[in-house]
């Protein structure tokens, strides 16, 4: 039979099914954290069951941690409290962990790929549901709660129906300062953000297969965002070069035939999907959102759409937006470019090229917060910190921050921030906040002018910022 | 877990649709350790202005509704795995969520902790919502062994579907954690016999 590249790693994972029921699935990798971990580790205590398998677990703190003097204890007594119980849980389990101060340290689905855990062929899970970044890599990656966190723990395994597969095709080229933010905000804008529910994505097409993994990631981190468990791309010399010889890639001859397999990871030629669309690579453009999902997003020359129907007309009043209007030329005062879509290296590395010699605007506040630790060495040892400071932007030690504002990084309440977090929800970075969900590139034209601005207009500048492709 | 088997109570009426798991439990609540007390902070930005006080025109501050069913618009619980937005509804005291659509993580969650989500098609829903507004006092019966939802004292109904091996757990109080213990040789052999 013709499988997909989803059925040919889910199959390789199932246990066994229940009758008239899910199937049992095997996990070759749990990563936690401490906002969805403390209830879990709980659950083991009361019921007295062991830990399974403490080395397929590795743990990271990142949800809640400040972002400024992450050497100092933590101010706040309940995100001390729960860093704290994550650091005292991996202890009494063995279980390996990355917290604040140590090297490895960064949101979950920055660290996990760059430190080579993340493999071609895994099934992946963690309590967040932008697990689905681990996608990228040919990778069974989706998000679970906390019941589900202590099932793993408890068996290395979930019950789990078996989704329904859909494959987005998007052939053609993308036009220059359009990136895979832009990519995928479009895809979820023509789709809305319940069409994925119940089904896993493939993305195919040329414009994946010629992006970077940071690239593959940005677009499978958001495809919760439409409502899919998880999205993927199959592997190839790309992933294979990206995570040869990271720390826990395997190595030489394990590592050849890893890739001789991990190669056999395509969808076959006939294979067919529960559903399909495809799309223009020259239909995109850079994207703008205007209301209270993901979903509601434009191209930046469209205007709002005109739809009569109550919750979106809640979405524009609380984003103070009206029907037909146009984005550009919006003033703006806060820009956060950070999150798990748009915190790695090549992130900054686009928004560095774009402000070289600029300053940004003065009425903006602009955080620039890398993904982990290691994202925050490179960017010092390839000087983009002296680009960023001298433009007059701060940056910040890793963690979440202000893509959910658990810690202290929100933005106040009635403000806009051009973000290039995943979600754009009411209050999502801090109550009453406005948020609109952009690429790192518009963030950063933001805030050098101040206001929303068509990055396409300024080609020659586009030039010099090398494309993320 | 508790056992559920038949539900009748009065319900209220959230016809907002794509309600995120942020508006159900915003994330700076999320720093509890334990299971409890999150009912607290259910629907905090809408229930509660800034400044601490009751949001009189938010349907759970509005004293002619109450009740064990939450009416919701379509696609409920979008968003963020946070299991906390389950622990939240059923903290407040809700057995039963009732929409027309559900996030697939957020549905898991709630069965995973009692709370039983119970789909719909858009037109009953409407139906739903309009006699739940204009008359408080309705009531409504949700029978899970039969998988029915129906007005009471009328004829409306309707059939909803369950996955019959989470049927048979909320209905014997079962979790997933008892059924894969029972499956730890089936594991270990799978373990053992990977090539990859
Ligand atoms: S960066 Fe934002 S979306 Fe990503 S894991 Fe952290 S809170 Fe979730």
């Amino acid at each position: 039979m013709k499988k997909t590249l989803f059925d040919k790693v889910w199959d390789a994972h199932v246990v066994e099914s229940v009758e008239n029921g899910p199937e049992i699935l095997y996990i070759d990798k749990h990563l936690i954290h401490e906002v969805t971990s403390p209830q879990a580790f709980a659950e083991l205590e009361q019921r007295n069951i062991p830990l399974f398998r403490k080395e397929q677990v590795v743990a990271t703190a990142d949800h809640n941690v400040p972002t400024q003097d992450q050497h100092l204890p933590i101010k706040d007594a309940l995100s001390r409290k729960q860093v704290d119980m994550l650091t005292e849980n991996c202890k009494k389990h063995g279980v390996t962990l990355y917290g604040l101060g140590h090297p490895y340290q960064g949101i979950v689905h920055v660290m996990a790929p760059e430190l080579g855990i993340t493999q071609p062929g895994m099934t992946m899970v963690c309590g967040d549901s932008h697990t689905s970044t681990h996608g990228a890599f040919g990778t069974i990656a989706f998000g679970i709660g906390t019941s589900q966190v202590a099932q793993v723990f408890a068996s290395q395994c979930l019950l789990l129906s078996r989704p329904k597969t859909m494959r987005i095709t998007v052939n053609g080229k993308l036009k220059e300062g359009v990136l895979p933010k832009d990519v995928i905000l479009y895809i979820i804008a023509q789709l809305g953000t319940n069409s994925g529910t119940g089904y896993f994505v493939e993305y195919a097409g040329e414009v994946f297969e010629n992006m970077s993994m940071e690239g593959r990631m940005t677009v499978c981190n958001m495809s919760i965002e439409m409502g899919a468990r998880g999205g993927m791309i199959a592997p190839d010399e790309t992933t294979f070069e990206y995570v040869k010889n990271r720390e826990f890639a395997p190595k030489g001859e394990e590592f050849d035939k890893k890739v001789a397999y991990w190669k056999s990871l395509k969808t076959d030629e006939g294979a067919t999907f529960d559903m399909e669309y495809s799309f223009n690579a020259e239909c995109i453009a850079p994207m703008v959102t205007y209301g209270t999902n993901p979903g509601m997003g434009i191209r930046i020359h469209d205007s709002i759409p005109e739809t009569d129907n109550p919750s979106f007309e809640k979405a524009l009043a609380y984003m103070g937006f009206k029907k037909g209007e146009q984005l550009l030329g919006k003033t703006i005062n806060y820009v956060f470019i950070g999150s798990c879509t748009n915190s790695r290296i090549e992130d900054f590395r686009v928004a560095a090229a774009y402000i070289i010699g600029k300053q940004k605007a003065s009425n903006v506040n602009a955080l620039i917060v890398p993904g982990s630790q290691q994202v925050a060495k490179q960017i010092v040892a390839e000087g983009l910190d002296k680009v960023f400071e001298e433009a007059g932007f701060e940056i910040r030690q890793s963690g979440c921050s202000a893509c959910l504002g658990m810690n202290e990084d929100k933005i106040p309440a009635g403000e806009y921030c051009v973000s290039t977090s995943n979600r754009n929800f009411e209050g999502r970075q801090g109550p009453g906040s406005r948020t609109i969900l952009a690429s790192p590139l518009m963030a950063v034209a933001t805030a050098v002018h101040g206001k929303i601005v068509d990055i396409t207009k300024e080609t020659e500048l586009l030039k010099e910022a090398a494309p993320i492709m | 877990m508790e056992k559920f088997r038949k539900l009748i109570s009065r319900a209220i009426p959230l016809p907002i649709e794509n309600i995120d798991t942020d508006q159900i439990i915003p994330a700076r609540f999320l720093k509890a350790t334990n299971k409890q007390g999150f009912g607290e902070n259910l629907f905090r930005d809408w229930r509660y202005s800034s400044d601490g006080s009751e949001n009189a025109d938010f349907v759970l501050n509005d004293s002619r509704f109450e009740g064990q069913i939450l009416v919701a618009g379509n696609n409920f619980g979008c968003g963020s795995s946070r299991e906390h937005a389950a622990w939240a509804l059923a903290d407040y005291g809700f057995k039963v969520v009732v929409s027309s659509y559900f996030a697939d993580i957020f549905k898991g969650n709630a069965l995973n902790n009692g709370l039983l989500p119970v789909q719909i098609s858009e037109a009953f829903l409407n139906k739903l919502l309009q006699e739940i507004q204009k008359y408080p006092e309705t009531t409504i019966e949700v029978n899970l062994e039969e998988q029915y939802i129906a007005l009471e004292g009328t004829s409306y109904m309707e059939d909803f579907e369950i996955d019959p091996y989470k049927k048979m757990c909320m209905m014997n109080g079962y979790d997933d954690i008892d059924y894969l213990l029972t499956k730890k040789q089936a594991i270990e052999a799978f373990e053992m016999q990977r090539t990859f």
